[in-house]
């Protein structure tokens, strides 16, 4: 293992790519303070005001008890603040809801690891025409919305007899989460010298064992970044329970939102609290894990 | 075959190897995304109404759509929309992820803020804005009030003139945050050598956002250009929980009717058609962005990743 120092070395620097967002903030001229600083500042708060505001008055709202609605001035903090309105969304199926959302992004996100990380690692040690095809084949469905498959989809789920199930969520997602992973692996696991994985290979290892043993740890940067992006787009999906699911028992919390909205009418209240629950755990990410999740977020996309 | 036969043995076995490896990404990935897209190729071509068999009617929807004023209007809304977006997301998303990138302490506080919005799915964000925006239990006529401004107090999202634009600061108050962070991600990179030599030459702040910050941030724009082109394509979320495509059709854009045409109004053929119009529009897109970036330039940028 001679050549090991020098691939931890070659890790080491891909890793500070990757974590660019984390690196230590290089101190631009541009931004040396002073009288003129006064400029972008007002600029920041103004945008900041935007931003901001909404999650604001959703939070407030939220906590605002259903008869001081007209009564209370809408953008100020509620005068009997009440956390009724969370119970009343808790009451009304929530954890159904949400133990679907949680099962749905579970199933999907380990699948698209799973299989995206076999994917990645043939297309990266086994350089051939049929890889390159294969893997050109992938980088297309990066072109590919997924509103524009999702009338056959609709087909061949009823044909499957998957309609109005948790699995008729599961396999289109995963499809749509395989490209930008294989994308994200491929570029991660080509950076590992493939003098490591031969020289393995002639010890007798199994491919299965290599994966696991070297391209696993080595590439654990690149795992994460796939798992938090494709948590929140399976998380967030809205179309596919739209037109792939109908009864309440299967709903995922995108669409038990606009249900409730259907549900609650006017109590604006109780709707933003489902709002604010149904964001909490990519909300507790960004907390415990602010880096990895913007870093997640930008994914194969970053410069 | 008798390539096959002339490959050396550990190259066939690598073969094999990776055609075993590859292949539950592919079965997963053909069978819902590949061929759904044939299908809907093939769907495009037929009436069908999704219960009685499909009737082949060849160039039947193609030819319909030229006298659709409503679909056509709606592929001319998704173009707005392209546009709109990128007009305005483009410049806020730069000159907020430069200003992030700065060491000033209380920028990266406000950063931390900046990209809550991230943190909420579309349908979130659309019941949101419009519970802010309804005229008679929202905040935004309030406010306008409260400070003297009753004479801009609108049904925002019930006026047909009104309500296209107010989706669209909904959209850009959900993405902007992500653009700038693909800026911010651009920006650090920039080094600073580059600022230090133009401030000796004399370079002002100005001078050097438009002579480095902005040339150096060229592959981020066209990222991020290329995102904004074909994310426009495919807002469905949104549009859909604030408005429904309404009022009448002045926010139906190209996936909405799609949607409408398919799943509402049972045209299963038409809808296809408009979806095939989508995907297509997004596949060429995506090229002509990659063209115009170059292979070689984004295979470079991929390395880096």
């Amino acid at each position: 293992m001679a050549s090991h120092p020098q691939t931890q070395n070659t890790v080491d620097t891909a890793l500070s790519h990757k974590t660019a967002l984390a690196a230590p903030r290089p101190k631009h001229p541009f931004s040396q303070s002073g009288f003129w600083e006064i400029i972008p500042a007002a600029f920041g708060v103004l945008w900041l005001v935007f931003t901001f505001y909404p999650i604001l008055y959703m939070l407030f709202t939220s906590l605002r008890p259903q008869q001081y609605l007209f009564t209370d001035a809408p953008w100020s903090f509620p005068s009997h603040p009440t956390l009724e309105n969370y119970a009343t969304v808790l009451e009304n199926g929530f954890f159904t809801y949400f133990a679907n959302t949680v099962f749905v992004t579970v199933v999907s996100v380990f699948m698209i690891l799973v299989v995206s990380l076999l994917a990645a690692y043939a297309i990266s040690h086994a350089r051939g025409r049929y890889t390159r095809i294969v893997f050109s084949l992938f980088l297309l469905g990066l072109a590919i919305p997924l509103q524009a498959t999702i009338i056959p989809i609709y087909a061949i789920v009823s044909d499957l007899h998957l309609y109005d199930t948790l699995f008729a969520l599961i396999l289109p997602s995963i499809a749509f989460g395989i490209p930008l992973s294989i994308l994200v692996l491929v570029t991660y696991i080509r950076d590992i010298p493939h003098e490591l994985n031969e020289s393995m290979l002639i010890d007798g290892a199994t491919h299965l064992r290599i994966l696991y043993n070297l391209v696993l740890p080595l590439s654990r940067p690149a795992i994460i970044t796939v798992i938090i992006y494709e948590t929140i787009q399976v998380w967030n999906s809205y179309l596919f329970p739209l037109v792939l699911t109908q009864s309440q028992s299967v709903a995922v919390l995108p669409l038990s939102l606009a249900n409730f909205r259907g549900q609650f009418t006017t109590n604006v209240p109780a709707i933003l609290s489902a709002v604010f629950l149904s964001a909490t755990p990519i909300i507790l990410l960004y907390v415990f894990g602010r880096r990895q999740l913007l870093g997640g977020l930008v994914a194969g996309f970053s410069k | 075959m008798s390539a096959i036969v002339k490959m050396p043995k550990t190259a066939r076995r690598s073969t094999s190897f990776a055609v075993l490896w590859t292949l539950p990404a592919l079965i997963f990935y053909v069978a819902f995304a590949i061929i759904p897209l044939f299908i809907a190729l093939f769907y495009s071509f037929t009436s069908w109404n999704g219960l009685a068999p499909a009737v082949w009617i060849g160039l039947g929807n193609w030819r319909a759509l030229f006298s659709d004023h409503v679909t056509l209007t709606s592929l001319l809304l998704t173009i707005q929309v392209m546009v709109i977006s990128w007009i305005v997301q483009t410049p806020i998303s730069i000159l907020l992820g430069v200003f992030m990138a700065g060491k000033q302490l209380y920028r990266s506080v406000l950063g931390v803020l900046y990209f809550l919005p991230l943190l909420f799915s579309a349908v979130a964000i659309a019941l949101t804005w419009q519970n802010m925006l309804d005229p008679n239990f929202g905040v935004v006529n309030p406010l306008l009030t409260a400070v003297g401004l009753s004479g801009l107090t609108r049904a925002w999202l019930g006026d047909p003139q009104l309500a296209f634009y107010v989706v669209l600061v909904i959209v850009c108050w959900q993405f902007i945050p992500f653009h700038s962070l693909l800026y911010l991600g651009g920006a650090r990179q920039i080094p600073k050598e580059l600022y230090e030599a133009a401030t000796i030459d004399g370079g002002g702040r100005i001078q050097n956002f438009f002579a480095i910050t902005l040339p150096q941030l060229k592959y981020t724009i066209i990222t991020s250009t290329t995102l904004i082109f074909t994310g426009s394509l495919t807002y469905f979320d949104l549009f859909w929980v604030t408005t429904q495509g309404g009022p009448g059709y002045a926010t139906r854009v190209l996936p909405l009717q799609m949607y409408i045409t398919a799943f509402q109004n049972e045209q299963v053929g038409y809808g296809s058609m408009i979806a095939v119009v989508l995907a297509a529009f997004g596949i060429v897109l995506s090229f002509i962005l990659l063209r115009f970036s170059g292979f070689s330039k984004m295979s470079s940028q991929l390395e880096g990743l």
